[in-house]
Formats: C-alpha cells, sequence, structure tokens
C-alpha cells in the first residue's frame, strides 16, 4: 500500500482497525486456551491404562489446524500481509509450500529409520522390549 | 499489444514504480522473514526427523510441569501458557504502535513501544527461568544398574523409557538428541526475541528524537512490527513442536 492510500484507509477506519486487532487477539487466546485443553487431554489419556493412540493422534492433528489457523491470523492481520497486493503475497506464499515437501519427506525418513533399525533393515521382526506396565500412576513427581 | 506508442524492447522490468506498491525496505523485510522462516523450519524439521527415528521420546507433560514459587507441584503445560500468553499480547502491543504510527501520533507509539520491549523482557526472564529449571533440576536416571541424578542439558536426558528397578519405576537415560535440539532451537528463538527487543528500543529512541515525526512517516517501525510479529510466529510452532505433540 502506498503511503498516502494507507494513512487515509487508516484514518476513516481508525477504530474499525483498532477493533480488528483486539478481535484477532481474542482468536488468538481462544485458540490457545484450546490448544493447551486438548495438550491436558492428551496428557490424561496417556495417564490412563489403555491410552488410544488413534485418539491421540487425531487430537494432535487438531492441534496442528489451530496452530495453522494462528499462523494464519498473526500473518493476515497483524503483519497485513492480506492487505498487500496479491502477487506479493504470492511471492511469499508459493515459496513457503516448499515446506509441504520437505515435512513429508523428512518425517518420512524418521520413520524409515527406525523401522530399520528396529528390524535390522527388515531381516528379523521387531520386537519391543518394555517390561509390563504398572498401574496408572501419578506421573511427574520425580523432580 | 497493438498501440502505437513506442513499446520497451525488452521484457525486462524497466522501473518506475513498485510492481508491488511497496516500499523497498518492507518487501525485502519480508523476504529475510521468508529466508528466516526456511531456517526456523529447517531446525524443527530436523527435530521432526530425529524424533520419529526414535522408539521413545521425552514427555512434554512430563518435562515442562514445574512454575516458579509452586515448588514441586505438578503443572504441566502452565509456565509455557504464560511465555505464550506473554508473547500473544506483546505482538498486540506491537501492531498498537504501528497503527498509532499510521496516525502520526507520537505519543501512542511511544507507550506501546514501550508494552512491547516489556512483554520482550517478560519472556526473555521466563525463558532464563525454564531454562535454569531444566539445566540444575534434578531427577532420578538409571544408568549402567545405578541411580544417579540428572539435569537436563544437552549431554544428558533423564527422560527415557521407565522400567522397574527394585520394585519401583525409573527412568533410563532417554535419546541425546532431545537437550540438544531444545536449547538449541528456543535458544535461536530467544535469540530472535532479544534482538527483536534491541530494535525496538532502537525504534524507542528514534521516535523519541523524534526522526519519524520529521521523516514525515513511521515505515521504519513498520518494519520493525513485521520482525516481532515474526517472531511471535516462530514461537507458535515452537510451542507446538515442543510443548504440545
Amino acid at each position: 500500500m502506498s503511503q498516502v492510500i494507507t494513512a487515509e484507509v487508516f484514518h476513516h477506519n481508525d477504530n474499525a482497525q483498532v477493533k480488528r486487532i483486539w478481535k484477532t487477539f481474542w482468536i488468538l487466546l481462544v485458540l490457545t486456551i484450546l490448544e493447551l485443553g486438548i495438550g491436558l487431554t492428551i496428557y490424561t489419556i496417556h495417564k490412563g491404562d489403555n491410552p488410544n493412540h488413534t485418539l491421540v493422534l487425531m487430537f494432535k492433528g487438531l492441534i496442528c489446524i489451530f496452530t495453522l489457523a494462528k499462523a494464519f491470523y498473526i500473518v493476515s492481520v497483524f503483519m497485513h500481509l492480506g492487505d498487500e497486493i496479491r502477487n506479493m503475497i504470492m511471492t511469499i506464499i508459493v515459496p513457503l509450500l516448499l515446506f509441504v515437501w520437505f515435512i513429508v519427506a523428512f518425517l518420512w525418513d524418521g520413520n524409515s529409520w527406525k523401522n530399520l533399525r528396529n528390524t535390522d533393515a527388515g531381516s528379523r521382526t521387531y520386537i519391543e522390549k518394555v517390561q509390563p506396565k504398572l498401574p496408572a500412576k501419578e506421573k511427574g513427581h520425580k523432580d | 499489444m497493438t498501440t502505437a506508442t513506442a513499446q520497451p524492447t525488452t521484457k525486462l522490468w524497466s522501473g518506475g514504480k513498485s510492481p508491488f506498491n511497496v516500499s523497498y525496505g518492507k518487501l525485502m523485510m519480508w523476504y529475510f522473514l521468508m529466508s528466516d522462516a526456511f531456517t526456523f523450519g529447517a531446525f524443527l524439521i530436523s527435530y521432526g526427523t530425529i524424533r520419529f527415528s526414535q522408539n521413545v521420546w521425552a514427555n512434554s507433560n512430563q518435562v515442562f510441569n514445574a512454575f516458579p514459587f509452586t515448588g514441586h507441584a505438578n503443572l504441566p503445560l502452565a509456565f509455557v501458557s504464560l511465555m505464550t500468553f506473554i508473547l500473544i499480547l506483546s505482538s498486540v502491543t506491537m501492531v498498537l504502535a504501528v497503527h498509532n504510527g499510521h496516525n502520526m501520533n507520537r505519543k501512542g507509539v511511544e507507550k506501546w513501544l514501550i508494552f512491547t520491549i516489556l512483554g520482550g523482557l517478560a519472556f526473555l526472564g521466563c525463558q532464563a527461568w525454564e531454562w535454569t529449571h531444566l539445566i540444575t533440576g534434578d531427577h532420578e536416571v538409571l544408568v549402567n544398574g545405578t541411580l544417579q541424578h540428572w539435569g537436563t542439558t544437552v549431554t544428558h536426558n533423564p527422560w527415557g523409557r521407565e522400567i522397574l528397578f527394585n520394585g519401583k519405576e525409573v527412568a533410563t537415560p532417554g535419546p541425546i538428541a532431545f537437550g540438544g535440539y531444545f536449547f538449541g532451537i528456543t535458544g535461536f528463538h530467544g535469540f530472535h526475541v532479544f534482538s527483536g527487543v534491541i530494535i525496538n528500543s532502537v525504534m524507542l529512541v528514534k521516535t523519541r528524537l523524534r526522526h519519524f515525526e520529521q521523516r514525515g512517516h513511521y515505515e521504519m517501525i513498520e518494519k520493525a512490527g513485521l520482525y516481532w510479529h515474526f517472531v511471535d510466529l516462530v514461537w507458535v510452532f515452537v510451542f507446538l513442536c515442543f510443548y504440545l505433540v
């Protein structure tokens, strides 16, 4: 945005703009509290006798979605990227798409590394070396 | 196009006006932040790769369960929530400083910049406490058949799998990479917060000296603001990767 237009638009919509900033703050706060709620839910599930791993994974996915939503609000409203010209938005967003490959490829790689090590590169089946679990107990009291 | 006016012989941009309608400085700040995003992204993805390659990893709810002045109370995620809240709030005060800059309101810019700097310092203080607590912590861990007491450092990880030892559950050493990644990435982020505080302090001094008032615009505050929001943005992802999942 050019300086002149910016100053005028902001002057006319002064209150609207300040309202928008605080509205975004509340959205971010609510999303963070939701994330914490889910985080503590996962903690409770883990403490239980038979943690449901699919449920935990779903909750973790939900947290990731909330995080992306927070990132969108920070970049779009606080950093005013949403108000810029579309071409400029694209020069920022398009290179970041590289992250899609980056994350998928490397997490896949880490997982494959684990499987290869656990099975001596596929030559044997993996036997988890864990002792039978004790009944549920309060964790985190070790310090 | 078949207009009669003289066409430029080259297809390259001939200058004269900004194609994106933003100033050079702001555009370059965006590109710097994009490159910084890749740096942080590479660190976090490297951490993810190593974590995915391990059968066990430190449980964040166990590692980060302390709060200042509460002794040994088990409060998972509480302190880091406070840090997150401080950083979000300082992002709001920063955007309000930028907003006052648009309105050429010098007093407003000063007021909100001071709040932003205080927020940044509060966050750094919290991080210093958290690091100290982890490094000087005292956790029972079974090493080669004997019980030892370890803190969490780049060479020691007392948060491994728990096994039965003399009738009670004791932790064994966990993957050594945990400390390195945690202190490395939160440290790199903390360093960004620190430089952000320095940048904002310089902006505060320049605002007080009426430099921007004389210049006719507060665009420097906008650029500093972009940097500060980016620091907040990175924390959102650090919070996700180290504390939540």
